[in-house]
């Protein structure tokens, strides 16, 4: 049976006619999510369940010289305490995720778990950990990423530099990369103007509005059960395996519904946590955070101080560029500092590049990925600058980056040669867009910005069933944030030639599947579309075999076309087509039940590229800004439903806007957390928002059957650039420091 | 011919592209840590490697071309 990506009868180098790829159906989980039908992390329950409580470190940084848990023991309702003597050393690979999960000899920041309750309410919980007595010695502590670095700094961990490390700096710093090619000092020398400017960024959230939680269920026979809002299940099984010493296959775990992730639900914080009390109670036990527990102790993302300098020829053309990135990541190795060298210049065609990242911890709480991990800071550093030499020679801020844009054939700044890629029709769509000269009004301004992220694929496993009936059922194991259950169902549809709502997707649990990378690196629509396509093309051979044997002819001599079995030639006799529910009818009597899987690591997924507009309005008396009109462009490769690709466009935008504009991390003097509540925490709502208007570009990736390319974390990466150049346009002062408050631009305005 | 970033030359005394016979990714990794000792706490960390744009992580039987461009990551990571 042939079974090439083409559809029938089209021609090579022909794009490819879809029926339901492209189209816009409805969400299979919206009348779930709007009727309060969906079940998240919190809403699943069990007989005899016990509530667990943490409790948290109220110091920055300080030694533990004991825990004394017998009190709360001993109260009523109390089934069990949980310290960190309560879990074993751990693997390796797991020790820091353990000790961010409960704190062995130290706690690292404000809020770090140092024990744990689980009894028969939350209010005997709460009581329990007021009855647990933890001697603490305070140590100095440090939060900000460049204090960290200084050789005089507070330690959190003695000898955790590694060889890359140079001398005479703090022990703080665990890592330093370095990238590039080409002599940025004789680059700087030929360049009309070098500018060199400073930034700083601060720690924002992932902002989910689904806090963490999980109901776990541990027995003495070791046979464990969680349910978990998570963005990898499987993740989430392997690392609390590691961490408590039990075999993965004993331990199922089920994804909820989810309600936000963006990158922060890719570790665990509660989910060891629940077991061992479920283990030591022999009850079920939940676990939900406040929203003051979510931002006190889960991953944001670093904060950061970049230095970049560039050089520029008053034609635009850039002759060198360089960037010192310094990133902090919490109290354990592990900022993205890396990614961020690597994509700090990626957009540019570069002869003379350089990028130095440092890996740098903290007192603050561990970070975590949060969409593009690393690349938005960069960007907002390195567009700046490109932006202001632009403006300064009187140039078109999209002419220069047209200019110097990375294309194919480019030699990336991270290393690699860029096969084709679509950043000039980003930047080209862009500029014949009538955004671009709309008029601007009093005290406005006008930003662009660029940005890239690499993506990847990973384990992935499908499982398509054909059922009696002949309607689909598809089994993936991701869960679903960014609407993969449609746009799986929609490939399995276009590919077995059905309707869309013969299709169901669901997220199987890690009892149901193999192994499968978490959803994270915008990988699922590439990747799990990927292994849809390809188990509809095994359960398609399968069906044209059951065809063939009713018509008793080869099965070489079958094809599958609409939705049919039907003879490939006249050759192969002439039969009525057979359609899938025909064949699904009388399967019993040809061989069983008909599916197809596919298990495969879909690696070689391609780069992404994006472009921003924004309009800002900025209040000369006040300092507000307001966002008034947004326009992002993005290649998608193939848009399999375009509604939710403008939705990734739009969220990635809106959290770039929060980040650049309101949200912080802010500490007291004492290395508190100032602000761990949605109130003081500001992240943009509707209100404060213009529509985010989109354009989906569709260059197809060929490393895809249907030319699909991720598009999840892109979208956040040029947006702190982007609005930071229009606030500075409209502020008449250039805007160096996230997020630009309305107390931050009104001094940035008055000192001129 | 392999490219490797910039501050992983102190393994590689100096040279930001090093020769290792190999027709996989795995005759490339173990290749590299063989030449290379200095090389492998890195490895040890994770990498991934961009072979003619692009990146694996971990297929070790990914085939290499005589004239492939080959290019050592840092280990790329996701949100």
């Amino acid at each position: 049976m042939p079974l090439d990506d083409q559809t029938p009868g089209q021609k090579p180098g022909e794009a490819r006619q879809f029926k339901v790829v492209g189209t816009r159906p409805l969400r299979p989980d919206g009348i779930d999510k709007v009727t309060g039908r969906a079940r998240f992390g919190a809403d699943m329950s069990a007989p005899g369940m016990l509530i667990g409580r943490v409790l948290r470190s109220p110091h920055a940084h300080a030694r533990i010289r004991s825990i004394d848990a017998s009190k709360a023991e001993a109260l009523e309702g109390v089934k069990a305490v949980v310290t960190r003597a309560d879990f074993g050393a751990g693997d390796d690979d797991v020790a820091d995720i353990l000790d961010n999960c409960m704190a062995g000899e130290k706690a690292l920041y404000d809020g770090h778990a140092v024990a744990a309750v689980a009894a028969t309410s939350a209010a005997i919980a709460r009581k329990a950990l007021k009855l647990i007595d933890v001697d603490y010695e305070t140590l100095p502590h440090v939060v900000d990423v460049d204090a960290a670095m200084k050789p005089d700094a507070p330690v959190l961990h003695e000898g955790l530099s590694d060889e890359t490390v140079p001398d005479g700096v703090s022990q703080n710093v665990v890592h330093r990369v370095e990238f590039g090619h080409g002599d940025v000092e004789a680059g700087f020398a030929k360049a009309d103007k070098v500018l060199e400017r400073s930034f700083k960024t601060a720690a924002t959230h992932q902002g989910y509005i689904e806090p963490h939680a999980c109901l776990a269920t541990m027995g003495t026979d070791g046979i464990a059960d969680l349910w978990v809002c998570t963005q990898g299940h499987y993740m989430v099984r392997n690392t609390c395996a590691a961490i408590l010493g039990i075999d993965q296959g004993k331990l199922r775990v089920t994804a909820s519904e989810i309600g936000g992730g963006f990158g922060g639900k890719t570790t665990v914080f509660l989910e060891p946590v629940a077991l061992a009390l479920s283990r030591k109670a022999n009850r079920p036990v939940k676990m939900t955070m406040t929203r003051e527990e979510v931002l006190r102790a889960t991953g944001p993302t670093s904060s950061t101080s970049i230095d970049v300098k560039i050089g520029m020829n008053k034609d635009g053309k850039i002759t060198a560029a360089s960037a010192d990135l310094r990133y902090q990541g919490g109290a354990y190795q592990g900022s993205p500092a890396d990614m961020g060298s690597m994509t700090a210049f990626a957009p540019y065609d570069l002869e003379n590049v350089k990028t130095v990242g440092w890996d740098v911890v903290t007192n603050r709480p561990k970070a975590a990925a949060y969409r593009a991990p690393g690349a938005p800071m960069a960007a907002f550093a390195v567009e700046s600058v490109v932006d202001e030499l632009a403006k300064g020679f009187g140039l078109d801020p999209l002419d220069v980056r047209l200019k110097n844009a990375a294309r194919e054939g480019t030699k990336s700044s991270y290393g690699p040669t860029f096969p084709a890629i679509g950043l000039e029709a980003t930047l080209q769509a862009a500029k014949d867009h009538p955004h671009w000269k709309a008029p601007l009004g009093p005290n406005q301004g006008r930003g662009v910005a660029c940005g890239f992220w690499f993506n990847f694929g990973g384990d992935t496993c499908v499982s398509l069933n054909i059922t009696p009936d002949g309607t689909v059922t598809l089994s993936e194991g991701n869960p679903d944030i960014g609407g993969s259950r449609a746009s799986m169902s929609m490939m399995a549809a276009e590919e077995l030639g059905i309707p869309y709502d013969q299709v169901r997707t669901v997220i199987a649990d890690t009892g149901a599947l193999g192994q499968n990378e978490v959803t994270d690196g915008s990988r699922v629509t590439f990747a799990v579309g990927l292994a849809t396509i390809k188990a509809a093309r095994n359960a398609k051979k399968v069906l044209c075999e059951r065809a063939a044997m009713v018509w008793g002819i080869d099965p070489e001599a079958v094809e599958w076309a609409d939705g049919c079995a039907r003879p490939a030639g006249d050759n192969a006799g002439k039969f009525p087509p057979m359609s899938l529910k025909e064949i699904a009818a009388i399967a019993s009597n040809t061989g069983g039940p008909v599916a197809g899987h596919f298990e495969v690591n879909a690696e070689g997924a391609g780069v992404s590229f994006a472009t921003h507009m924004v309009d800002t309005e900025v209040d000369p008396e006040t300092g507000a800004v307001k966002v008034v009109r947004y326009t992002v462009f993005q290649d998608a490769g193939k848009a399999v439903h375009p509604a939710y690709v403008e939705g990734q466009f739009q969220g990635g935008a809106v959290q770039g806007i929060g980040w650049a504009l309101n949200e912080e991390y802010i500490y007291g003097e004492d290395g508190r957390l100032q602000n761990p509540g949605f109130l003081d925490y500001r992240i943009p709502v509707a209100s404060d928002l213009p529509m985010i208007d989109t354009v989906i570009l569709e260059i197809p990736n060929p490393g895809h059957p249907y030319g699909v390319r991720g598009v999840g974390e892109t979208s956040i990466v040029p947006p702190l650039a982007a609005i930071a150049n229009s606030v500075s346009e409209a502020a008449g002062v250039r805007m160096t420091d996230l997020p630009m408050s309305p107390p931050k631009v009104l001094a940035a305005i008055q000192n001129g | 011919m392999v490219r490797i970033w910039g501050s992983l030359t102190s393994a590689t005394d100096g040279q930001a592209d090093v020769e290792i016979e190999a027709t996989t990714l795995k005759e490339l990794l173990d290749g590299l840590s063989e030449k290379y000792p200095a090389i492998r706490p890195q490895l040890q960390r994770g990498v991934s490697v961009s072979i003619d744009g692009k990146i694996y992580n971990d297929s070790w039987f990914q085939p290499i071309k005589p004239d492939s461009e080959v290019v050592l990551l840092r280990r790329i990571v996701g949100g």
